[in-house]
């Protein structure tokens, strides 16, 4: 398929839209001097992926991204800048000083994946669109062929609650400790 | 081989006749062995026994003279030839080494000689040495030089003869040093052994020529070589016989060897009267008669050599005996000069003459050194200074001195005068005329210089400190003992007669006398004999009237002074300087290459192979161990504590470069799978 | 649409999460942009079972479970990086260098 053809469809001109926005969101995300605006500007980029993912017929995923993603983990990464008391303003210390070697690894990385992906897929199309995919499939794929991986998830996620508690837990003093014991 | 010697015999002019001894002949050895015996014997008890051991050694003579008397009895009624032998040694198949004993009439002459004598000698010694330090040591040695004097002279090859000789040395040394406290007694005692040792190499270098060259060391194969002028003997005759010669001179005193012997009088005087004037220094002669047709067929151009050394020894050291004060010393050089008398005779040819003086010569030279230790005994003294007028104290010693005197001038009827007579016949028959008169210049010296001693010693008045008396009758019993055969014995061998029933000494000399081409003379010369006797005459007249007259003052002494030639006599001809000299120049320089050789090149090879083991040592250690091995490991873990160094710089401990390393890392796999493989 | 312009998209976002990664000097923002990588991820899984449209949507299930455990991942790092502030008083992760040698 050309780039003509390719352009002619109006899914793409949606894609263009929304990518450019993922892009310019995640750009911004790793060289805002404000870490509120970094967090904020992730928002963006989650969001526009949650998009992309509406385009590829994966309603349910997308959904799920916005209400983990950018319900919980984005209000949780706010909390923990307040606690860490994190210069809400501009902060000209926040990117160390060396960016050429990461920039270059980055781009090596970059062009490595892009590069592997072309080669390998050429201009493959993809089979679906349009259509939307049934949650009823995702979930028979849930708790059919991988219920146990969905189960130790479940498990992962009551090891992160239980140790999230444990290690973000105010150590007694010998005081308390006291107490505890004789009470 | 004796039965090829008769052989020889029967073809000479003289038809010989000889028996075998019989049953002392086979078992004459006990003589040889006897007196080791008493070596033994004394060692052990002689501490104990009366007379410290001298008994013992009485007892072996006295039971040796019984052989020999009996031989020599057997000798001079039928003739004995005899050989004993045992076979000791074998290298290959040809060359054998023997011991045993020759009972001929040579070595029964020897037997008696020294039987005799020496028996005389150690009865002597028994009254001499009482009281005196190591009495029993005295009697030990003496007898251990008695074995093997015997032993010398019953040899039947060279090789047992140097045993003897050899033993005879040692028994020499050890009784010249009897007397050691004096530094002075051992170093002629060391004197004695070194002289006679450099002789030696010639004696021991000759036997070995000339036994290798035939085969055998038997002196009965060596004659007969000799006789029948042999090819392979003729080749080697006048190296070996020139070597034995030399080997001879040293034994016997020749010019220029004659030093030791002036200087073994250091020792007791019974050892002067045996070993040094009748017995040991009469081996060279034994010597040269044992191997008497070497010379006289092949090795005749050596002849003329030993004649001449045998002349210089008879006058220059006779007339040494003119400046002597000690009396000793005065019978040495006198011994001397009689031993270089038999050594001309024997040289030039006069076989009998030779051992005819040899065996008179021991009786009265025996009895002067006898007399002169019974003077030394009473006076305390050996110088002559201290002696004069002893005639009066001392009877006995008086009398047999002036006999033994007498008998060694060479005055008609005694000994002496029969033996030189036949030594100047001897001389002038072989045609060295020249020879002949200074044989006979050296009897006027002779008489000359004894009686100067005699004057000196008995003459005169009594000046010493001393109370003179005359010896104990043990003493004076051998000096009458010896002084009768001094008398007597020179008519056994007057020219052309022959006592019926006993014959005369030539023929007891028996078989070997025909075979080796004597000349015996048939009558007296008498110009010849009357020529000797007047010298001797002559030499006595002169001596009293310098000497005698006088009665021993110092104006005697002093009259005769030569101005020249006394400083030359008065220091022996500088020939012990010379000696001592050359010893010292040869031997100095040889000790101190040694010296030199063993502290640096011995010692520094041990030092080197020490000091190079040392070093190799350091080396592994310093070097392979400390540098080498340990370097390696050190090294390596000096290379691992750098590498680590070097490589822990990477954890920065920030998490970021972690994540950028693992980042790179990941991305390096991702191409290298997906797109290279 | 073809399936490249997804998985380009995708490796861009995980290259800018890459850089952030190894750029902030503030713990959360490294978090930040680990979160980002694991939405490029995401992108990548969808827009592969787009292309290859498995009977039981294997794609979405593994992004579905890359969320959670993101989730996850999130709430203990937020706890550890919380007990850093604590102890140290500040979020720089240049100053975590204890672990140096």
């Amino acid at each position: 398929m050309s780039f003509a053809d390719w352009i002619s469809q109006p899914v793409n001109w949606v894609f263009l839209v929304i990518g450019l926005a993922v892009l310019v969101s995640a750009f911004r995300v790793v060289t805002s001097r404000n870490v509120v605006h970094a967090a904020l500007f992730l928002v963006g980029a989650l969001g526009g992926s949650a998009g992309l993912f509406l385009l590829l017929s994966a309603e349910f995923v997308a959904w799920v991204l916005v209400l983990v993603y950018i319900g919980a983990v984005i209000v949780l990464f706010l909390f923990g800048i307040m606690i860490t008391r994190a210069p809400t303003g501009l902060d000209e210390g926040l990117d160390s000083e060396q960016k050429v070697w990461p920039a270059l690894l980055s781009l090596a990385v970059f062009v490595t994946l892009a590069w592997g992906s072309i080669e390998a897929f050429g201009t493959n199309p993809l089979a679906t669109t349009g259509t939307p995919t049934v949650t009823e499939i995702l979930g028979e794929s849930l708790l059919g062929r991988f219920v146990i991986p969905f189960e130790m998830v479940g498990f992962v996620l009551l090891a992160a609650l239980i140790g999230g508690i444990t290690i973000a837990r105010r150590d007694l003093t010998p005081v308390e400790e006291e107490e505890r014991i004789t009470a | 081989m004796t039965n090829l010697l008769i052989l020889a015999a029967e073809e000479g002019e003289h038809l010989v006749q000889a028996g075998d001894g019989g049953w002392w002949a086979d078992t004459a050895g006990i003589m040889l062995i006897l007196p080791f015996v008493a070596f033994g014997l004394i060692m052990a008890f002689g501490k104990r026994l009366k007379h410290q051991g001298g008994e013992i050694a009485v007892a072996a003579l006295g039971i040796n003279l019984v052989w020999a008397t009996i031989l020599f009895v057997a000798n001079l009624t039928g003739g004995v030839l005899d050989q004993t032998t045992f076979e000791i040694a074998r290298i290959g198949s040809d060359l054998v080494f023997e011991l045993g004993w020759v009972v001929d009439g040579l070595s029964i002459m020897m037997y008696f000689l020294v039987n005799f004598v020496g028996l005389l000698v150690f009865i002597y010694a028994l009254g001499y040495m009482k009281g005196d330090v190591r009495v029993p040591w005295f009697f030990a040695a003496f007898s251990l030089f008695a074995g093997a004097m015997l032993i010398l002279v019953g040899a039947p090859n060279l090789v047992q003869m140097i045993i003897g000789w050899e033993g005879v040395g040692l028994a020499s040394y050890f009784l010249i040093g009897f007397y050691w406290d004096d530094l002075d007694n051992v170093k002629a005692g060391n004197k004695a052994f070194m002289t006679n040792k450099v002789a030696d190499v010639g004696l021991i270098l000759g036997a070995i020529i000339i036994g290798v060259t035939l085969g055998t060391f038997d002196f009965d194969a060596l004659d007969l070589a000799a006789i029948e002028h042999s090819e392979a003997l003729a080749g080697v005759a006048l190296v070996g016989g020139f070597l034995l010669f030399f080997g001879a001179m040293g034994k016997s005193a020749q010019f220029p060897f004659h030093i030791w012997l002036p200087d073994a009088m250091a020792g007791p005087t019974p050892v002067s009267a045996l070993m040094h004037a009748a017995t040991m220094v009469t081996a060279g002669i034994y010597l040269m008669a044992r191997t008497f047709p070497l010379f006289q067929n092949l090795a005749t151009e050596a002849r003329g050599w030993m004649v001449a050394i045998g002349a210089i020894t008879l006058l220059a050291i006779g007339l040494l005996a003119l400046v002597a004060n000690d009396i000793k010393r005065v019978l040495a050089y006198s011994t001397v000069s009689q031993l270089g008398y038999m050594m001309t005779a024997v040289a030039a040819g006069g076989y009998t003459a030779g051992l005819f003086h040899l065996f008179t010569h021991a009786f009265f030279k025996g009895l002067l050194f006898l007399g002169a230790g019974s003077v030394i005994h009473a006076v305390h003294s050996n110088d002559l200074t201290d002696m004069g007028g002893l005639r009066k104290y001392m009877p006995t010693t008086y009398w047999t001195f002036v006999v033994g005197s007498l008998a060694l001038a060479g005055i008609f009827p005694l000994a002496g005068f029969w033996s030189k007579d036949e030594i100047l016949a001897t001389l002038q028959f072989e045609g060295y005329v020249a020879f002949m008169w200074i044989a006979i210049a050296g009897a006027f010296v002779t008489a000359f210089y004894m009686t100067r001693a005699v004057a000196l010693t008995f003459f005169g008045e009594y000046k010493g400190h001393a109370e003179p008396h005359e010896s104990p009758r043990i003493m004076t019993g051998p000096l009458v003992g010896l002084a009768i055969p001094s008398i007597l014995f020179g008519l056994l061998n007057i020219p052309g007669v022959s006592w019926p029933g006993i014959g005369n000494f030539t023929e007891w000399l028996g078989i070997r006398v025909v075979a080796m081409g004597d000349h015996h003379a048939e009558a007296i010369d008498f110009a010849l004999a009357g020529m000797g006797f007047g010298a001797a005459l002559l030499g006595i007249a002169l001596g009293w009237m310098i000497w005698g007259k006088d009665r021993n003052t110092q104006q005697a002494r002093d009259r005769f002074e030569v101005p020249a030639l006394y400083p030359l006599l008065r220091h022996k001809y500088y020939v012990d300087d010379a000696a001592l000299g050359l010893v010292w120049a040869t031997s100095n320089p040889l000790a101190r290459f040694v010296d030199w050789t063993n502290t640096y090149i011995i010692d520094g090879i041990v030092n080197a192979v020490g000091g190079g083991t040392k070093f190799l040592g350091g080396l592994v250690y310093n070097g392979l161990d400390q540098i080498g091995v340990d370097g390696v490991f050190n090294g390596l873990s000096a290379a691992a504590d750098s590498a680590g160094s070097a490589l822990r710089k990477i954890q920065t401990g920030r998490v970021q470069e972690y994540a950028a390393g693992f980042v790179a890392g990941a991305l390096i796999l991702v191409v290298l799978f997906v797109f290279v493989i | 649409m073809i399936v490249n312009q997804f998985l380009v998209l995708a490796a861009a976002l995980f290259a800018l999460g890459v850089y952030g990664l190894l750029v902030r000097r503030n713990i959360v923002l490294i978090l930040l942009s680990v979160e980002l990588m694991l939405n490029a991820v995401n992108i990548n899984l969808v827009a592969f079972e787009a292309m290859l449209n498995t009977p039981e949507a294997l794609g979405q299930v593994f992004a579905i479970f890359v969320i959670t455990v993101a989730a996850a991942e999130v709430g203990i790092g937020l706890a550890i990086v919380l007990m850093i502030f604590r102890n140290r008083r500040s979020a720089n992760v240049d100053e975590l260098n204890l672990m140096r040698w």
